[in-house]
């Protein structure tokens, strides 16, 4: 059952939100952290749970701790320098999450303006996450995400102009203006979808990771993808969430489950809908390693993606990751934000993880200020080009309505005529009843 | 799946002895051969007519078939060409021929492998593709489903079976918004290549959660093809249509239909997802009927040939869409119209049905059409009550009689 190298204490792996003994592992065990320990989480939630005799013996056996392979890999390379990331990385981290931010503010400010509409969800404050995961991907690995998309599709390499052109409603988006915010695709990206029900992309992920398998294995074909599905805490609660971390453990399918827990499903506490709100420890009771991440901490969790999305390429099977991050506007465009503590909207303020790798890199000295505001420079510029392209770009034509509800059109079956129905002049021009 | 009792492979035959435990057989091998011979349900014709012709837009079977007589009909077929199965064997080897021909071809569901599916239909094809192609799955339909999308859309050909298709209702979000939805929202990039398929109807008592008739539940999910299949002959044929088409199709089986026997054709063929099947022409009513209902109306049609009538008979096969070709031109000719299901009276495929003439051939019809479904009830447990449930052949006889005054 085993096949985790690294063997850990359920009690060493850090939880600053709910294991108050984990602060102190924390602070030992993160040299390479960008923010050193997290000490909110005992004033904020402090819930105590104490570990059966059960779980804790699952988590000995399975559940690995970013901090510990960091520390691991600081010392195999303790010769070299200390850092976690050369300069191109760095860089790359920077713009991308500066992108992801940028074009977020955008999407609000469009809004408000009337240019797109519906519910739009916006990944303020998650960057650390999609940055830290999805850089780390070739472009044959999937992407699955939720309604909170926008930014997944961009660290996958969807360009702004898409996105944008999409969320406009227009034919030249990533699905002509097809999908909206919440369904972002690209098949040319693997991005294979926001999926706008909870939990509904998870098994969708679960069997691209299938075919890896499948193609690995039935069609001896050399493939080592990977797939991420991302997701929230809300959806850890759901029965696809479970279902799919038996089946993915079962078949030892190369996936890792990224939760992004922002806290918030809505209005509805982590804390008042959870059980026990550790969701990393779920991964142990499957028998895959769970592992905890400071999610506002790009460089840890991009070690601990690195590990895990290692795992998976190797055939080794899946990771649960629950990464520890927080939203900074409400829930969608629509949500008034008023049940949320301002005290603690503020505290995570504070952690920006955009901020806080603009600090590592500076200190560190990867990079000078006027490097990243020259990055800075260029992301807006595209952001605003987007909004340019999307706005000049033309509504979809009406004869696309009726073109891809069946990828055969046959399916729009035989009319009167004796003709199929998709050979009617009338349907090329969308005006065909069907 | 709480309720884990199915039908065997022998229920049409014996109702005492059909409803087993799954946990009766602990061996995949000690299942199937029981003694289905002795029962057998004829849908003769003649097969080798115009078989070869793939774009033959109606392949005739003038079908004597009956659905509740066993007759001893060997003797007349064993002469002709092709060879004899049953509808699950017919499935089987459709589905045998098409994992054959594309390896990215699989199938996924409950007990499908090893135990070789609840119908036998995956029967010995895990021992022949191995357990990748060959899924057997954890109960968990939505995910299993949603991850044969996933599946379909990187590139595999999965085939879904909900081992009763009144399972699926717990895979319905999967199946309406990733399987109808996903390649419309997606702007055409993915493609979701599925089949889905699996025993349906009213069976012999088996309750309500077990006797669904789900075609009125998914007919309105955009991008989904429906088909009900009703002899061998034209399971195979739409099963083999149904993997190749890259359109979502599901595939409709019949638990009372899986011990029908009858002669196909050696030689490959394929079916039209989107064509009706003249099953008897006539002159003086069209009667317009599919899967398990079409044998209640071959059964009718008979005392009504004898008592004078000429009813044309049309299998209408694709659930959805219509095939309103075929459909119209048997309405051109007789001008009267009734429709045959098993499905609910309200909202099912005989009222999108219905709609569909009146909207197309309106000029043409000489009486109301007449509908003839199930009640509008939970299917009962009791033999009885079941039985007024569903059509009977003495109504249909009389709705035609009265339709033809």
């Amino acid at each position: 059952m085993a096949t985790a190298k690294i063997i850990h204490n359920p009690l060493l792996i850090s939880s600053s939100r709910s294991a108050d003994k984990s602060d102190s592992c924390v602070k030992n065990l993160s040299p390479s952290s960008i923010f050193g320990s997290p000490s909110l989480g005992k004033k904020l939630f402090c819930v105590k749970k104490s570990v059966s005799p059960i779980s804790r013996r699952c988590a000995n056996v399975v559940a690995v701790s970013s901090d510990v392979v960091k520390e691991k890999k600081l010392k195999a390379s303790s010769s070299g320098s200390n850092l976690l990331i050369t300069k191109e990385e760095g860089l790359e981290l920077y713009e991308d999450m500066y992108l992801g931010r940028a074009f977020e503010d955008m999407c609000a400010q469009m809004y408000y303006r009337g240019k797109m509409f519906g519910f739009v969800h916006l990944y303020n404050g998650q960057e650390a996450v999609s940055t830290g995961f999805i850089k780390l991907l070739k472009k044959e690995d999937c992407v699955v995400s939720t309604y909170r998309d926008h930014v997944h599709a961009l660290s996958k390499g969807v360009s702004a102009r898409e996105v944008m052109s999409e969320l406009f409603g227009k034919a030249t988006g990533c699905c002509r203006g097809q999908g909206g915010s919440m369904h972002m695709f690209s098949k040319e990206h693997n991005v294979l979808g926001g999926f706008a029900f909870i939990g509904e992309g998870i098994p969708v992920a679960t069997g691209a990771a299938f075919t890896s398998k499948y193609k690995r294995e039935a069609l001896k074909e050399d493939c080592d993808e990977v797939t991420l599905a991302f997701f929230g805490d809300g959806t850890c609660n759901n029965g696809q969430f479970f279902e799919c971390l038996n089946m993915a453990a079962l078949w030892k399918l190369p996936i890792v489950f990224v939760v992004e827990n922002n806290l918030w499903a809505i209005g509805m506490s982590h804390l008042r809908a959870t059980s026990d709100p550790q969701i990393w420890k779920k991964g142990p009771a499957f028998g895959m390693p769970g592992v905890h991440v400071d999610g506002m901490d790009v460089l840890k969790v991009r070690e601990v993606a690195k590990e895990a999305i290692g795992r998976a390429r190797r055939g080794e099977g899946p990771t649960l990751v629950e990464c520890e991050t927080y939203r900074f506007r409400g829930h969608s465009l629509a949500d008034p934000d008023e049940l949320r503590d301002p005290a603690e909207k503020a505290h995570y303020a504070m952690r920006d993880p955009i901020t806080a790798l603009k600090k590592y890199i500076i200190e560190n000295k990867l990079a000078s200020e006027a490097d990243l505001k020259a990055i800075e420079k260029k992301i807006d510029e595209v952001v605003d080009e987007a909004v340019e392209f999307a706005d000049k770009s033309p509504v979809p034509p009406r004869s696309q309505l009726l073109e891809n509800v069946f990828a055969d059109p046959r399916g729009f079956g035989i009319g009167p005529d004796g003709k199929y129905r998709c050979e009617d002049p009338k349907f090329t021009e969308g005006t065909a009843q069907v | 799946m709480a309720a884990a009792i199915m039908q065997g492979v022998r229920a049409t035959k014996d109702l005492s002895s059909a409803n087993y435990k799954r946990s009766c057989f602990a061996t995949p091998r000690s299942l199937p051969e029981r003694k289905r011979s002795s029962f057998v349900i004829h849908c003769d014709g003649n097969l080798t007519s115009g078989l070869n012709n793939s774009s033959s837009r109606s392949v005739r079977l003038s079908a004597n078939a009956v659905s509740t007589k066993q007759e001893n009909v060997a003797a007349s077929t064993a002469s002709k060409p092709g060879h004899e199965l049953l509808l699950f064997e017919a499935l089987r080897e459709g589905l045998e021929e098409e994992m054959d021909r594309d390896p990215r071809v699989c199938v996924m569901g409950e007990d499908v492998g090893h135990y070789g599916g609840s119908y036998k239909v995956t029967k010995g094809l895990a021992a022949k593709y191995g357990d990748l192609r060959v899924l057997d799955t954890p109960i968990a339909e939505n995910s299993f489903t949603g991850m044969a999308i996933g599946a379909a859309m990187t590139g595999l050909r999965p085939i879904i079976e909900g081992m009763n298709m009144g399972f699926l209702l717990l895979a319905f979000n999967q199946i309406s918004n990733n399987c109808g939805m996903l390649h419309y929202t997606s702007g055409g990039q993915f493609k979701i290549p599925v089949v889905i398929r699996g025993p349906g109807g009213v069976g012999r008592q088996l309750g309500a959660e077990h006797s669904q008739r789900l075609e009125s539940y998914f007919q309105s999910i955009p991008g989904i093809q429906m088909v009900a299949c009703s002899t061998p002959y034209n399971a195979k044929g739409l099963m083999k249509a149904a993997i190749r088409s890259e359109n979502p199709v599901i595939l409709f089986e019949h638990v009372l239909l899986y011990n029908l026997k009858e002669r196909i054709p050696d030689e490959e063929y394929v079916l039209n997802l989107e064509e009706a099947e003249m099953v008897r022409p006539g002159e003086h009513v069209t009667i317009l009927t599919y899967s398990r209902m079409r044998y209640h109306v071959m059964q009718a049609a008979k005392t009504l040939v004898n008592r004078g009538y000429d009813p044309e008979v049309i299998d209408i096969r694709s659930l959805k869409p219509f095939d309103l070709y075929t459909i119209g031109n048997s309405v051109k000719k007789t001008h009267r119209v009734l429709i045959v299901e098993e499905c609910m009276r309200t909202g099912g495929i005989g009222a999108s049905l219905t709609a569909s003439i009146n909207e197309n051939f309106h000029d043409y019809l000489d009486a109301p059409i007449v509908c003839l479904s199930s009640q509008d009830v939970p299917t009962p447990y009791a033999g009885t009550l079941e039985e007024w449930t569903v059509v009977q052949p003495a109504q249909i006889v009389a709705a035609v009689e009265q339709l033809c005054q």
